[in-house]
């Protein structure tokens, strides 16, 4: 298994979208090394014939019925929002164009 | 019952059971309960030596429901009949379950103020029941952790020393149980949750079988393995509640469809003759403190003379158990806490510097709101999932969850309950292993094949260790669906050991109120 | 805006070979959200179709609609698919502000639906075979509208306002397999290809199949090759391309830019490209980056969709007359000629003509109105024929009123302008313009005796048996009384007046 470094972890930050400093992700990737390091005997310990297991009670075909239920009004809808206008959630701008 | 007992002092430390009876019988008011569980917080969960187990006190919509049984049941008739037997019970419920008229922060920053504009199943049902919800407990943040230490709120103590850990994630339900700030409590079980703390507590907990109970409105850890599920004092409290909580719920597509079984009946059933009892040879000995090893044969011995047929069993894949949990419960986590971003509720943080775009808010909000157990589990389930490593991790992971089940089912061949400690060393000292993730994940060990399986398991208080005079957990875990043995023989076990120790565990714990006055005066 | 160079269509077509590929999402027309209960309602008031699950609240969890189960299993099989045994649904991880739990409930290597085809037909009658490589479901995402900015676009918007009643709508999407072979019909193919698709979701009753509203979203894969080789060039995804003439138009541009890209030596690169209906030209998205790693994985909260072959057959008996042999039974019904009928189909007015004749017009009354005075205004207008709002009813009443004598069909189409610009009914308009025949006798006597004074010679063949030679007068009567004749009439009372039979 791949060593993850510090440019690893950099880049999942980036992905989950959670900003860093320098000092969190070297420390970051210290801790996440040795977690790594711990978890790998479990891609060693089921052969290719061992099915995955997504759900651990085997349920299928679990539906509901076209019916419309329960909706808010746009003022709860926004009752928690950190921001707001004319009834939508307002957030910064999507492009850095400054 | 003793005319003790209906004083404040005395009705704290009565079973959700025995409550139940003194309302019915009109010994005591739902609003005199309710208020000395209110007053018994007051006491001793606030200051700087309090035990911390509430995040929020719930006041004046606890004793309006009181007040409403009180007023039912005094006019009679078929609304006094109907009422439900838990009634006027009180309840503590861990504040990663979302309610109406509450705060629910999941010991998060993040979430911070946040109200949530509905009620999850659990708690909808909790107020058809009209049980009084004294308010909402603490817990690590996001449920990650085995200590309580990651609250963002600061952690809760253990009351039977107030320097050691309360367990985790739900430290705050355990400990307001165990400090009789409220006879019952829910908690969310992902990893042993719920268990582990009840171990190191002295209180029982159980995890039921995944969709026995509905995961509306618990916030999502890990959704193939939380599962919610009862904090009390003794086992037939935990049947009671579960059967409050549990059974059908079409909002969660992964509740079970059959009707529950009849708990409360199999907490009474009072035998366990003939019954095989596996001990698994993977989940004792070597790792598991020594205190903890003789209380947990103890018990084995305790079930053999009532006529249980101990047998050994082998799991020989719970070795990679905790590998593959901490894969696929950071996996999940990860993209169950993407919602969490400044957008639409909770925290915005806009970042100090540079642009001002919504992606550099999403990543300040989620910097400054998350704590670093968060953001280990985020980043480390982020790489698990990856491009190039999902194979690997993920995948294998879920292989390994195969085998896990494997095993339990080879098991459940030989022996109709399983039974092993539930943590392998009694509570730890607050901050001894804040500094090492891998040493806090080991908790977990002998409750995590449960979650991956899906199966039941309960914990229940197995005596003091001998080095330590701290509380020990068995737990017992059943094949899925039946969660009645658990209840059957955890009954029989609690019996088999109060009659032993003269009493309930709990009885022994030392006076809180009064150690923390002694503090107190000490510190002056 | 575009600053690309482009090469003429017909130079690209003689260096390269063009490779097609689409993805069209149609919008499911449940009565309620792919995972939520929430009504699937377009156009009302921001965040009133939502609650706590399609706003992505702590503690939410989904579940499936049975519908649009039902739904996709339906378009599976009128693309002539095969239908999963099992799948199941994934998470495909990215934040957006217009997502609300910032991954979108979708199927990823387990689709509903797989392998299937489409028989496409283009306006010569060539049928080509477009191969369906799967039919996948997933939830829309909400609505984002950015303010502050010259345009109403993303780039220069100083914020955006987020609506989540879209979020949660259920989609299918149906991804072709490259589509080989089109050369210069490409664009044409490419239309024809998404009128097929949306006609047959029409046709299925699971879509509103509205592409002015979203219900039918088309992306646009192109790429060029040159001739004779067989590895694929690279591709760009032209992004919702939302009417018919749009698809036909961004992929040839596509082509053209493709082409210039190839023969300035410089590679073409793998991105995502907007359409501009203004300008008819696309303009570059964001390139494909490493912050496209989904991180898909099952998704833990909803559990597998078993589709036994029982429920597939109760399906499949249900599905209304596939569209290619819906035509071929009208057209045996209508009694066109080929050529008639594949103009009628050409216009996009089939359904158009079906409805006025189900209103009770006749088969020739109905395509000579929609063909002859109907589809011309909608080329005027650059819309397609349905959507200017012509009512099978009005269309009867007027081919009535023509029949009646009461208007001529100079006039009539007069009375449909009328009707268009909102003038009224057409009996309204009629009075209101004044455009009544004239069919006073009265009137008309007077008119035919000024007529006949003025051509005596005329007159006189017609009584000695020359019938044929009346236009003349009835040409002068017309003239006399500015159109507003019956001609029939005049006719009538001119031989009448003659004492000659016809």
């Amino acid at each position: 298994m791949a060593a993850i470094n510090r440019d690893d972890v950099a880049h999942l930050a980036r992905l989950a979208h959670i900003e860093m400093s320098a000092q969190e992700l070297d420390r970051m990737a210290g801790e996440l090394a040795v977690i790594v390091d711990s978890v790998k005997s479990v891609s060693e310990a089921a052969g290719d014939d061992v099915p995955a297991t997504s759900h651990p009670i085997p349920l299928t075909n679990v539906f509901r019925e076209d019916v419309v239920g329960h909706t808010f009004s746009a003022e709860q809808a926004l009752s928690g929002a950190p921001d707001s206008d004319d009834n939508r959630f307002k957030v910064p701008a999507i492009l850095d164009e400054a | 019952m003793s005319e003790q007992n209906t004083t404040a002092e005395g009705l704290i430390r009565l079973s959700a059971a025995d409550l139940a009876e003194k309302l019915r019988a009109g010994e005591v008011t739902a609003v005199e309960v309710t208020q000395a569980h209110l007053d018994r917080i007051a006491a001793v969960d606030g200051g700087e030596r309090g035990v911390n187990a509430y995040l929020h006190v719930n006041a004046e919509e606890a004793l309006a429901v009181a007040a409403e049984v009180d007023a039912i049941r005094a006019a009679g008739g078929a609304e006094a009949e109907a009422l439900h037997y838990l009634a006027g019970v009180p309840i503590a419920v861990k504040d990663l379950i979302v309610t109406v008229g509450q705060p629910t922060t999941a010991g998060s920053k993040i979430l911070e103020g946040w109200h949530s504009p509905y009620d999850a199943t659990v708690v909808e049902r909790l107020r058809a029941a009209r049980m009084p919800i004294l308010g909402k407990t603490n817990l690590d943040e996001f449920a990650m952790g085995s200590s309580t230490e990651h609250s963002a709120y600061g952690p809760t103590r253990n009351p039977w020393d107030l320097d050691r850990i309360p367990g985790g994630s739900g430290g705050g339900s355990a400990a307001a149980v165990a400090a009789f700030e409220a006879p019952l409590a829910l908690g969310t079980d992902t990893g042993g949750s719920i268990r582990q703390p009840g171990a190191v507590t002295g209180t029982v907990g159980v995890k039921p079988t995944y969709g026995s109970v509905s995961r509306y409105g618990a916030i999502a850890m890990a959704s193939s393995l939380d599962q919610i599920g009862p904090v009390t004092r003794t086992v037939l409290d935990s049947a009671l509640l579960h059967q409050v909580i549990g059974g059908h719920d079409p909002r969660d597509s992964t509740s079970l469809p059959e009707p529950l079984a009849d708990l409360v009946a199999a907490a009474k059933t009072g035998n366990v003759e003939g019954l095989r009892i596996g001990i698994i040879k993977e989940l004792h000995g070597e790792g598991y403190q020594a205190g903890v090893e003789n209380r947990f044969n103890e018990s084995l011995q305790l079930l053999k003379e009532a006529g249980a047929e101990i047998v050994e069993v082998s799991c020989p894949n719970f070795q990679y158990a905790l590998g593959a949990y901490y894969l696929i419960m950071p996996s999940e986590a990860s993209s169950n806490l993407a919602k969490f971003d400044g957008v639409r509720y909770g925290l915005r943080v806009l970042p100090e510097e540079g642009p001002m775009t919504i992606e550099r808010v999403m990543g300040a909000t989620r910097a400054a709101g998350f704590g670093d157990e968060v953001k280990r589990r985020i980043i480390l389930g982020t790489y698990a999932l990856s491009a190039g490593y999902y194979d690997a991790y993920y995948g294998s992971a879920q292989k390994v969850r195969t085998l896990v089940q494997r095993d339990f089912e080879a098991a459940f061949a030989k022996a109709d309950v399983l039974i092993s400690p539930t943590a392998p060393t009694t509570a730890f000292r607050l901050g001894e292993k804040l500094d090492d993730p891998l040493a806090m994940y080991l908790n977990d060990v002998a409750t995590i094949p449960a979650n991956l399986a899906g199966v039941p398991g309960l914990s229940l208080p197995g005596g003091l260790a001998d080095e330590d005079g701290l509380p020990v957990g068995i737990q017992l875990l059943a094949p899925a669906r039946e969660d009645a043995r658990l209840y059957r023989v955890g009954a029989v076990l609690e019996s088999l050991l109060e009659a032993k120790w003269g009493g309930p565990l709990l009885a022994q714990a030392p006076d809180l109120a009064a150690a923390q006055a002694l503090e107190a005066q000490e510190a002056k | 805006m575009s600053t690309d160079t482009i090469l003429s269509f017909e130079e690209a077509m003689e260096k390269y070979d063009p490779v097609l590929g689409f993805e069209v999402h149609v919008e499911l027309n449940t009565k309620t959200k792919m995972f939520s209960s929430a009504p699937n309602v377009f156009g009302d008031e921001p965040n009133t179709n939502v609650n706590e699950v399609d706003l992505g609240m702590p503690g939410v969890l989904p579940v499936v609609n049975k519908t649009a189960i039902e739904s996709s299993i339906k378009i599976g099989l009128a693309l002539n698919c095969k239908i999963a045994e099992y799948c199941r649904f994934s998470r495909k991880q990215y934040f957006y502000p217009d997502t609300p739990k910032n991954f979108q409930t979708s199927q990823y290597d387990e689709p509903i639906a797989y392998d299937g085809y489409l028989d496409v037909e283009l306006e010569d009658g060539t049928v080509f075979r477009v191969e369906i490589e799967r039919a996948h479901m997933e939830e829309d995402a909400g609505k984002l509208t950015h303010m502050g900015g010259a345009t109403g676009r993303i780039q220069g918007a100083d914020f955006s306002l987020v609506d989540y009643n879209r979020a949660g709508v259920p989609l299918v999407e149906i991804v072709t397999k490259p589509i080989e072979g089109a050369g210069s019909r490409a664009p044409e193919l490419a239309k024809a290809y998404v009128a097929a698709v949306r006609e047959i979701v029409k046709n299925l009753g699971v879509s509103d199949a509205k592409m002015e509203r979203g219900n039918v979203r088309c992306d646009a894969n192109v790429s060029l090759r040159p001739h004779g080789r067989e590895r694929f060039g690279i591709r760009s995804e032209t992004k919702n391309v939302n009417s018919l003439r749009a698809v036909e138009h961004a992929v040839r541009y596509e082509i053209q830019r493709h082409a210039a890209v190839l023969d300035s030596g410089e590679p073409v690169i793998q991105e995502t490209r907007h359409w501009h209906e203004d300008t008819r030209t696309t303009t570059s998205g964001r390139a494909k980056s490493d912050a496209d790693d989904y991180r898909y994985f099952p998704e833990p909260d909803l559990v597998p969709v078993v589709a036994s072959r029982e429920w597939v057959e109760e399906l499949r008996a249900t599905l209304p007359e596939p569209p290619a042999e819906r035509r071929k039974r009208l057209k045996a019904d209508w009694g066109y000629s080929d050529l008639e009928f594949r103009d009628v189909v050409n216009a996009g007015v089939l359904d158009e003509i079906e409805e006025t004749i189900a209103a009770g017009a006749t088969a020739s009354v109905a395509r000579k109105w929609w063909m002859g005075e109907i589809v011309g205004r909608a080329k005027a207008a650059d819309v397609d024929p349905g959507q200017l709002g012509v009512q099978p009813a009005t269309i009867v009443e007027l081919s009535k009123m023509v029949e009646a004598g009461k208007i001529n069909n100079k006039m009539a189409s007069q009375v449909l302008d009328g009707v268009l610009a909102g003038e009224g009914t057409p009996e309204e308009i009629v009075e209101k313009r004044g455009l009544a025949v004239v069919s006073d006798d009265g009137a008309l006597l007077e008119a035919i005796d000024a007529a006949l004074a003025a051509q005596p010679d005329v007159a006189e063949k017609i009584r000695g048996g020359k019938v044929q030679a009346i236009g003349a007068i009835v040409g002068g009567v017309m003239k006399a009384t500015r159109g507003q004749a019956d001609a029939g009439r005049v006719r009538e009372l001119i031989l009448e007046k003659l004492g000659v039979t016809a």
